[in-house]
């Protein structure tokens, strides 16, 4: 029988959706300038207040990839199955997962060039002081940005229209920027709040950014937030691959 | 670009004349069990589909012989669509049975035999006509070298390097139609490819599909304009999900003594309509 997964359609996906995004340039513009314009911002809100920056600055590095990349991937997911080029993958000999791993390969790719951007300017120029290792928070910042696609992909699906995918963002994404420990810490939240923010993987971005943060080496913490970002991507885009159903109504 | 004509099980399929020799072979080896190769192109069996709530095909059971240019005609909502993407394995389907080439429609196997075209264009406005029919390409294991001369095909030859979403309407359907062509599958099943095309490229794509089904491929067309039904060597005349006529143009002509499709087609509806008018009385 057929491989449910063939590198060589993967990487056809890949290929495309790079290729269209190299000519979107405005897109492709926005994905590198808004995180660094948002970044500059909050900089020079806490004008000279380093410790206030400092506080605020891991986490929004998180959460700024994380819901940019959320937003483009069910829109363009969304695209894909409106324009009725969808259904036409669906009659090749394409895997499903081929399809959301080709996204996911080449929103990564975007992702690494935005994170990398967004850490040497704000490591680099605005002055965020970080112990451990810079890399580790470009890492870390590119898992979030690819679990921002993840769940873009999965939730993209159940979108019939634009309207629906742009409400997935308030949806899905806004509840997990409130319970991530960026306004309260996540410790001081309520019984029932801490267990369901224990729950979304957007916490785990802010933990790990704050101990890369905090610590000067690689911790087994990290090693743990690290792990459950990584793996709830792996899981949206199974979900994802498993909710695509080759017929529909 | 390299050309990957190592995997090209989608041509393999198509040398016609050594396969029908095979076919004859095989027959005379064993009259008994009779080659799946045999079949006819499409066998449907009291196929059922409901969209929404609303039943779409009732109960219809055909065949589509291979080799053959067969249209599929009828008004708008008649259930054309809905029977293609049946066809092709994209359709839920209630209850009935659709076999295409010998299996079961949708089978993985039949995703590389079989060329789709949606009735809007379906390739990507965003990538030029040579990047759509790249990308494609390597998912139907298509060698590369098939690329030009689907182009050719569809006489987008000049156009290679266009972005799809600068082009006309007709010429954007034209490159949805060479995607399908990729691969030279064993059948294609083309959802209205001729809508908006001038005289000139609509007589020279129906050449084409001729040529096609001389050389062994089956073609499944459908279209709302009657005065394609002459060039179709079978017709296949669907109303409200009801199959109201399956002939060739000659006969449907002869039978109802029509001047033309149109009429036939008229003629076969109001004859239907008078039965059903009797039954009750």
């Amino acid at each position: 029988m057929r491989a449910p997964m063939a590198p060589a359609a993967t990487l056809a996906v890949t290929t495309r959706v790079l290729n269209q995004l190299r000519r979107d340039h405005r897109t492709m513009a926005m994905l590198i300038v808004i995180p660094c314009v948002l970044l500059t911002l909050l900089w020079w809100m806490f004008d000279g207040d380093d410790q206030t920056f400092n506080r605020f600055g891991p986490p929004l590095l998180a959460m700024f990839p994380f819901i940019i990349m959320f937003l483009v991937t069910s829109v363009t997911t969304l695209r894909e199955r409106s324009s009725g080029t969808l259904e036409r993958l669906l009659t090749t000999p394409m895997g499903k997962a081929d399809l959301l791993a080709g996204y996911a390969l080449a929103f990564g790719a975007v992702a690494v060039l935005q994170a990398v951007v967004a850490v040497v300017l704000t490591v680099g120029l605005l002055g965020m002081d970080v112990r451990g290792p810079i890399w580790v928070l470009a890492v870390v910042a590119v898992l979030d940005a690819i679990l921002g696609s993840a769940l873009g992909l999965l939730v993209s699906a159940f979108a019939a229209t634009e309207f629906q995918a742009v409400q997935f963002m308030p949806a899905f994404v806004l509840p997990q920027v409130l319970l991530c420990g960026l306004f309260v810490p996540r410790e001081s939240l309520p019984d029932v709040l801490s267990v369901v923010s224990d729950v979304l993987p957007l916490s785990y971005a802010v933990d790990a950014m704050r101990e890369v943060q905090t610590e000067s080496s690689w911790t087994s913490g990290l090693s743990v937030d690290v792990g459950v970002i990584a793996g709830s991507g792996l899981v949206a885009l199974a979900l994802a691959s498993a909710t695509l159903r080759r017929r529909t109504a | 670009m390299t050309n990957n004509s190592g995997v090209t099980p989608r041509s393999a399929h198509v040398v016609p004349r050594h396969r029908a020799d095979h076919r004859a072979d095989s027959e005379q080896q064993s009259p008994v069990a009779r080659p799946l190769d045999a079949e006819a192109a499409v066998v449907v069996e009291r196929l059922h589909v409901a969209r929404g709530g609303r039943t779409v095909l009732p109960e219809l059971s055909f065949t589509v012989p291979r080799g053959q240019v067969t249209g599929l005609l009828g008004p708008s909502g008649g259930g054309k669509t809905t029977l293609m993407r049946a066809l092709v394995g994209v359709q839920r389907v209630t209850s009935g049975q659709v076999r295409v080439l010998g299996l079961p429609a949708g089978t993985p196997a039949l995703r590389s035999r079989v060329g789709y075209v949606t009735q809007s264009p379906s390739v990507y406005g965003d990538l030029t006509v040579a990047e759509n029919l790249r990308f494609f390409a390597r998912l139907l294991h298509a060698p590369f070298t098939d690329i030009e001369a689907v182009v050719g095909q569809v006489d987008l030859a000049g156009h290679a390097d266009d972005l799809v979403q600068r082009l006309s309407g007709g010429q954007r359907s034209r490159v949805s139609l060479a995607v399908a062509l990729l691969g030279r599958p064993e059948m294609l099943v083309l959802d209205e490819p001729t809508v908006g095309l001038d005289p000139v490229l609509r007589r020279d794509l129906w050449e084409m599909f001729h040529r096609l089904a001389d050389e062994g491929t089956t073609l499944l067309v459908s279209s709302h304009v009657m005065d394609e039904a002459t060039r179709c060597d079978r017709l296949l005349l669907l109303r409200e999900g009801e199959l109201v006529a399956d002939d060739s143009p000659g006969v449907l002509l002869d039978r109802t003594g029509a001047v033309d499709v149109e009429s036939a087609f008229l003629a076969v509806i109001d004859a239907r309509t008078d039965r059903r008018a009797e039954v009750p009385a």
